[in-house]
């Protein structure tokens, strides 16, 4: 009953999107406001009769009703309840529920945005409705989680073990949310293309509705495309965290042009300028995150974070792609040119910094683009097979990022309209005389010495120190009483904290990923109980080795000990799990958090030792400052928050003080 | 008894359901096994899904290790071994494609939209210059009052019929 309840919410869900679009853009046309308050109750409703299917599905697994075919292919019995629940969003069907969850939650914030005109929120209106129509539509009638079984089965199928990891049932809703918020952005963008007023106010105000949805978006696409690397380093268990895999890029193209929407929004915002590219950038974020979902589901590209793959949906969604990009773009190319502009600015100002900022931003993520989708169009092209991996990515991407990288400290003391290089400068000069001391230090006491790495440690200080250099300025520090940088610190707007923090996490991720890449150490070896291997300064001891029983999995358990000299001994636990309702074998990697540092073990198979005693291939990675690659991203995340939490932009909240 | 035969399909499936691969046997030089180590990251898993042959548990991949071992062992460059294994198993087999006609646009596409964004952001700034007209003292009102802080409200216009 609750099933159907589920699929019938569904189809209502459907059918209200429909009805969302249709009376919003009759309310636009006829600038009713009561059809249009109509469309904005539907966008609220549909998002509610979506969370009831939501609720359905997820109950559905709890129950392990294995006549839903979704739950018979993605659940069992003996599944730990965590993971009975994440399986509602681990297979093709549940996950394009959670998207529709998302996208029609975020309509229905939308809907109550109370601060946007009536031409702009109700044409945004009616584009997010059409989205969640499509949406909405192609999960009723390609991919319904709901479908029944008959006969149904005694047991399940169960849920990809490597999929059974809390990283990763938290992953998706939080990479999900980040994915569909650029929606928002987009139908803001297609709203504002639409009304394409003439006058020179419109935009900057634009600027500031369509920022709040790019931040959200945006922090939360940082900490979900965190925590899947994080999962991948874990639970995968090759010592590694990115692998510029087909759909880690998928992931990491929104995020950079989301990235480069927030710049360039702020520009719009405060001067009216570059309407026409942040408006492209919106569209441009959210056609990626489409195109990731296409990536990711169609099965085009391989992949080992590809768990949802069917190549006959890929045709639909890669039609929903072309269709809705396409209709954008083409509405963008349309208008774009009469655009009015914004105030104008010298190339050295703030503006021109952050145009720069973009301007390396797109390029990169058009590198991203490149790198992924390049193998598939020359196999399509000329039957020529090529691999795109990390040594591609080093030469092209990387020093793109890394020249915007050195100039983004000095943006933010570039004044507005036009900037005064000099005085950046001189107010860089500690920063940047610390940061060479830093780099020298780093190429001195690092063991191997390498250049490349030492100055990738100077660029991961210069951005934190930038940051602080800025904020240093901004409140007087040294430069005035104590009392006056006090009274001044407590001045400064959140949205300036939260710029600080965002780069200096940067920053911290900067080093982390140098650091972690240039002096990593990694050994290998069979170890009998009692052996043990060194990586650089630990040396790891296999102590015990034995069969454990989990709750739908056996595993062999091995405990070793990390010791360093003048260092405590630590025990850490390396499984090897075999899951006989699917028959895989999965690894459970020991990590040992020594300070910045990891210490990563992996209990590998059974192997002969070279005296012939039982033994097990023992890998160990010592990964120096690793902490740093998952804390940087969070502390971006975080400084998303701030800003998003600055009063100057919690429109909805003022507007209720004024209602 | 479900316990017993949980235990006899681990062992199946811990054990004995892949022959395990050989382990590795790293070189006895140490810079020669750190050329070695260098090269398997560069070298793709054939079988597998983005894997490089130094993170792949597959047979083949402790294979192809073995073999670019035993290629650096008999005193051959780099090069040669990329270039014997492009032979054995296509350009596939290397993470980092060659610059050849059919990938020039991978290569130096990124450098060229550099250019062309710069170049389009360019030209969107320039054209403003001979566009914008500053705003009259009622539109500076009107901006004033939909960015002002927590006076938000309903466009004044919003009924407007010719809006």
């Amino acid at each position: 009953m609750i099933v159907e309840t589920g699929a019938f919410a569904l189809i209502l869900a459907l059918t209200l999107s429909v009805l969302q679009a249709v009376i919003a853009t009759a309310g636009r046309l006829r600038r009713s406001p009561v059809l249009a308050g109509a469309a904005n109750g539907a966008a609220i409703a549909t998002a509610g009769v979506v969370a009831v299917a939501f609720g359905a599905l997820i109950f559905a697994f709890v129950v392990s009703d294995f006549s839903v075919a979704n739950v018979a292919a993605n659940s069992h019995t003996d599944k730990p309840m965590l993971y009975k629940v994440a399986a509602a969003w681990g297979s093709h069907e549940g996950s394009l529920l959670l998207w529709c969850l998302v996208m029609t939650g975020f309509g229905a914030a939308l809907a109550r945005a109370h601060n946007l005109p009536f031409g702009l929120k109700t044409s945004a209106v009616a584009t997010q409705g059409l989205l969640g129509a499509l949406f909405l539509a192609f999960t009723v009638f390609t991919s319904n989680p709901f479908t029944r079984l008959n006969p149904a089965p005694f047991q399940g199928e169960s849920l990809n073990p490597l999929l059974q990891d809390p990283a990763l049932a938290f992953h998706p809703p939080l990479l999900y949310c980040g994915y569909v918020g650029f929606s928002v952005c987009f139908s803001l963008a297609v709203a504002a293309l639409i009304e394409g007023r003439a006058n020179a106010s419109f935009w900057p105000a634009w600027g500031r509705w369509v920022r709040p949805w790019a931040l959200a978006s945006w922090a939360f696409l940082t900490v979900g495309i965190m925590l899947g690397s994080f999962w991948a380093y874990y639970e995968l268990g090759w010592g590694g965290w990115w692998f510029w895999d087909p759909v880690e890029n998928a992931s990491f193209m929104p995020w950079l042009a989301g990235a480069a929407l927030l710049h360039s929004a702020v520009v719009t915002e405060r001067r009216g300028a570059l309407a026409g590219w942040t408006t492209f950038l919106a569209l441009l974020a959210f056609t990626f995150s489409m195109l990731g979902a296409f990536l990711v589901r169609s099965g085009v590209l391989t992949s080992v974070h590809a768990f949802a793959v069917d190549p006959e949906r890929g045709m639909m969604l890669l039609a929903i792609l072309g269709g809705t990009a396409g209709l954008a773009f083409a509405l963008f190319a349309w208008r774009a040119p009469q655009l009015k502009g914004g105030g104008m600015f010298a190339p050295v100002s703030r503006e021109g910094a952050l145009v720069i900022n973009n301007l390396f931003l797109t390029a990169a993520a058009a590198t991203v683009l490149l790198g992924t989708l390049y193998p598939l169009i020359l196999e399509a092209a000329s039957g020529a097979t090529i691999s795109v991996g990390p040594p591609y990515f080093a030469l092209t991407f990387v020093p793109l990022m890394a020249v915007a990288l050195l100039i983004l400290p000095a943006g933010p003391l570039l004044a507005w309209k036009r900037g005064d290089l000099k005085g950046a400068t001189q107010r860089l000069a500690v920063a940047a005389a610390l940061t060479v001391v830093m780099a020298l230090v780093a190429y001195a006491v690092f063991d191997p010495r390498k250049a490349l790495s030492a100055a990738g440690i100077g660029l991961g200080a210069w951005l934190i120190l930038g940051a602080l250099a800025e904020t240093a300025e901004r409140v007087r520090l040294f430069r005035a009483p104590l009392a006056e940088t006090l009274r001044r610190m407590r001045g400064l707007p959140l949205g300036a904290w939260g710029m600080t923090l965002a780069h200096a996490g940067l920053g911290v991720f900067v080093l982390g990923a140098v650091v972690e890449t240039g002096y990593r150490i990694e050994a290998a070896c069979p170890l009998a109980v009692g052996q043990s291997v060194q990586a650089g300064k630990w040396t790891v001891t296999l102590d015990d080795v034995r069969v454990v029983e989990g709750p739908n999995y056996l595993a062999e358990q091995g405990r070793l000990s990390v010791s360093v000299d003048g260092g405590r001994t630590r025990e850490v636990t390396a499984e090897r799990r075999f899951f006989p309702a699917g028959g895989q074998t999965t690894t459970e990697v020991g990590l040992d958090f020594r300070a910045l540092d990891d210490v990563y073990v992996v209990l590998g198979e059974r192997a002969q030792s070279p005296d012939g005693a039982h033994a097990w291939n023992v890998r160990v990675w010592w990964n120096p400052w690793a902490r740093l690659i998952y804390l940087g991203p969070l502390i971006m995340a975080l400084g998303g928050v701030l800003s998003l939490l600055d009063r100057r932009l919690r429109l909805a909240v003022g507007a209720r003080k004024a209602a | 008894m479900r316990r017993a035969l949980l235990i006899a399909l681990a062992a199946v499936g811990l054990m004995a359901a892949e022959p395990p691969p050989a382990p590795d046997r790293p070189l006895p030089d140490a810079a020669q096994e750190a050329r070695a180590q260098r090269l398997f990251d560069d070298i793709r898993c054939v079988v597998c899904q983005h894997e490089a042959i130094a993170d792949s548990p597959a047979g083949i991949a402790a294979d192809m290790r073995g073999l670019v071992r035993d290629q650096i062992a008999a005193g051959r460059t780099d090069k040669a071994i990329r270039e014997d294994l492009v032979r054995r198993y296509g350009d596939f087999v290397l993470f980092k494609p060659p610059v050849r006609i059919g990938t020039w646009l991978l290569w130096f596409g990124p450098f060229a939209v550099l250019l062309a964004v710069g170049a389009a952001l360019l030209a969107f700034t320039r054209r403003k210059k001979t566009e914008t007209a500053p705003l009259s003292p009622e539109e500076e009102a009107r901006l004033a009052d939909i960015l002002a802080a927590g006076q938000l409200r309903r466009d004044p216009d919003a009924k407007r019929s010719d809006d």
